[in-house]
């Protein structure tokens, strides 16, 4: 594709002469648009190739629709070859082409989208019905169970996620003890502290943030892992050798989320408090035994306990979310990262929209 | 046949950690053939095409293409070199998040300055060259069968009127009748458009059909190389088996009776 001679086209005794060469690179410069003329001459085209070939058919069309009857003449055998391979596939008016937007596709695609939500939301209950139905089926027939993959996610889910969980829920305490420290002073109420730390980490914030850590860690690599076997056509080859992938691929993430989000609910509560009560003894003098009797004391168990029944509703979310999205991934690799994201965002936004439901439930009833 | 052959392979080794894929291969392709590169499954013929195109550094020889050095070379030569070859894949490698219009256009964008309008008639040209239909064109990758993501691979190979196209078995999986014309396709673009073709392929109906010399791949070398009818006499095994097996007879019946 060396580039020679600029192409040039003159219009003598009715004749087109082409000169030069006629090459995908070169080729824009000719202007096909003006002149009639019955024949077009090639012998004088050094280069010649696809593009070329398109141009000179191009024009040909052209002064045909004028209705003329133009020939070609001094075309090299190869280069007739190639005009007529071109005339063969030259595309179609109406096939080619990009589509424009109108305001009623607009309108139309927003229909869409809302309905295709409403239809995700369905797909979603209906994937976790399937699930639960599954595991209750396991439980039936526990030598179905696989052990060796339910701890293997239990390891990858909770073993490795307790450093950062742990971390995270401590910071929390440290961040609470301050912040609550410098405003209970203003009051002399110093001591309550406790009570602040205690409420929020156990009730909501030790588990809403460990769910969140949870969706983002193991939430995502569930969609990723599930979709790139789907992408593979792995899931189908299972389904024809009679596997089912709920019960192989889901049920196992799923059992093994909804029993290590509790305990690293619980890590998350230790060192919170601890994170706390180091603050309070830092930063206002409560001795960690004030701390552990005022803790003892003065905070009731079920502040625990309401804290711990959300944990494995929110596992069951996250696990069901990151296993559904990871289904829908199609044949490209772009809607594998699309949907991996979508999983984190809608299991953090469902776990979210629990807490708050449970909320008012635990409110309603008193706890 | 000049004498300065257009892809020129000495010695060449290449490593996968401990196992060795090939072990001193030569081979040279002159301007203008057709050369089909056969071998039993693993023998290295992917890996060889992966090699002289540089994707891949050999452990040791020397590839030219053109007359220059593929691995020697400054980004910018290789860059000018690499607009001069194309290249479809085993796997056809379409970009799975372009349609099949935006993937064979994907090439001309990236290396000239066409207008919309040019752009999409050539990739629509090219596209029903290599036998699609037209409404493929907006079709995604993952929305084909296999044998029409070999054929959109092929258009965007093609998509620059390249001197070289290197083509990795691209009428596996396709039915016997979309096979030949993918043959017929191949050699009618050879002979308008000057293209030399590096063809890795097993389908010996090709091989007959459209392969001016034959270079057979084993034991990480060139074995042999020439025409279909001196492969007949090369005392190999493998060879043997390959050339006058059931099918090989079948193919060259069916020559011989056209
Ligand atoms: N990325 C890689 N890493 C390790 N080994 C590889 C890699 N790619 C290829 N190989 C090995 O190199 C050898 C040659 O592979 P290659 O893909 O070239 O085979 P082939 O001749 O194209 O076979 P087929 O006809 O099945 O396509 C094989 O043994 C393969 O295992
Ligand atoms: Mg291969």
């Amino acid at each position: 594709m060396t580039q020679g001679p600029v192409p040039q086209i003159s219009l003598t005794d009715g004749v087109f002469v082409l000169e030069g060469d006629l090459l995908i690179g070169t080729i824009e410069s000719l202007n096909l648009r003006q002149g009639l003329a019955q024949t077009i001459d090639l012998s004088r085209v050094a280069q010649f190739d696809t593009a070329g070939a398109w141009a000179v058919v191009t024009l040909e069309r052209r002064l045909q629709d004028a209705g003329l009857s133009p020939r070609i003449i001094g075309a090299s055998p190869l280069q007739t070859d190639l005009l007529a391979t071109l005339r063969q596939n030259m595309p179609t008016k109406d096939g080619a082409g990009v589509m424009r937007m109108t305001l009623a596709d607009r309108l139309d695609q927003l229909g869409r989208k809302t309905v295709s939500a409403f239809r995700t939301a369905l797909a979603i209950i209906g994937f976790l019905g399937q699930t639960v139905a599954t595991i209750a089926g396991l439980l039936l027939h526990p030598a179905r169970i696989r052990w060796t993959a339910i701890v293997h996610h239990m390891q990858q889910v909770g073993l490795n996620a307790v450093p950062i969980v742990a971390l995270m829920a401590f910071l929390i305490g440290v961040v609470l003890a301050f912040q609550g420290a410098a405003q209970l002073r203003q009051f002399g109420a110093e001591v309550f502290v406790v009570d602040l730390i205690a409420i929020s980490i156990l009730r909501e914030l030790g588990i809403l943030l460990t769910a969140i850590i949870v969706a983002g860690r193991s939430g995502s690599a569930f969609t990723a892992a599930i979709g790139s076997m789907k992408m593979r056509e792995e899931i189908d080859a299972m389904r024809t050798l009679g596997l089912d992938p709920i019960e192989v691929l889901v049920a196992p993430r799923v059992i093994a989320l909804i029993l290590m989000l509790p305990v690293l609910g619980i890590i998350a509560n230790f060192a919170g408090l601890l994170g706390g009560a180091i603050m309070s003894w830092i930063e206002l003098g409560v001795s960690p035994g004030v701390f552990q009797s005022r803790l003892v004391g003065n905070t009731g168990v079920w502040h625990f306990g309401v804290g711990l029944i959300k944990a494995p509703f929110f596992a069951l979310i996250i696990g069901i979310v990151g296993c559904f999205e990871g289904m829908q991934v199609g044949g490209d690799a772009e809607s594998l990262g699309r949907l991996t994201s979508t999983s984190v965002v809608l299991s953090i936004f469902l776990v979210i929209t629990a807490d708050a439901m449970f909320s008012i439930f635990f409110a309603i009833v008193g706890v | 046949m000049t004498d300065n052959p257009i892809i020129s392979v000495r010695g060449l080794v290449t490593r996968f950690g401990k196992h060795t894929v090939h072990d001193g291969l030569d081979l040279d392709v002159q301007r203008g053939e057709i050369i089909g590169i056969v071998g039993g499954s693993g023998t290295g013929k992917s890996v060889l095409l992966h090699a002289v195109v540089g994707l891949l550094k050999p452990a040791a020889g020397q590839i030219t293409v053109f007359g220059e050095s593929v691995r020697d070379t400054s980004a910018e030569d290789y860059r000018r070199l690499r607009k001069r070859w194309g290249v479809m894949f085993q796997d056809g490698a379409l970009f799975s998040s372009l349609n099949v219009q935006q993937n064979v256009e994907a090439p001309m964008r990236e290396q000239l300055d066409l207008s919309d309008e040019t752009r999409e008639a050539l990739a629509a040209i090219k596209v029903r060259m290599v036998g699609l239909p037209e409404h493929a064109l907006q079709k995604m990758p993952s929305e084909l069968s296999g044998g029409m993501r070999k054929r959109a691979g092929f258009a965007r190979a093609i998509a620059l009127d390249p001197e070289i196209v290197f083509l990795d078995e691209p009428t596996a999986g396709l039915d016997p009748i979309g096979a030949a014309a993918f043959d017929e396709l191949t050699a009618q673009l050879r002979r308008a458009l000057g293209l030399t073709v590096f063809l890795v392929t097993h389908d010996l109906d090709s091989l007959h059909a459209i392969c001016d010399r034959i270079a057979v791949l084993a034991e990480g070398r060139v074995l042999a190389t020439g025409t279909m009818a001196q492969m007949q006499d090369v005392d190999h095994p493998w060879v043997q088996a390959y050339f006058k097996g059931p099918r090989a007879r079948a193919a060259l019946a069916q020559k011989e009776a056209v």
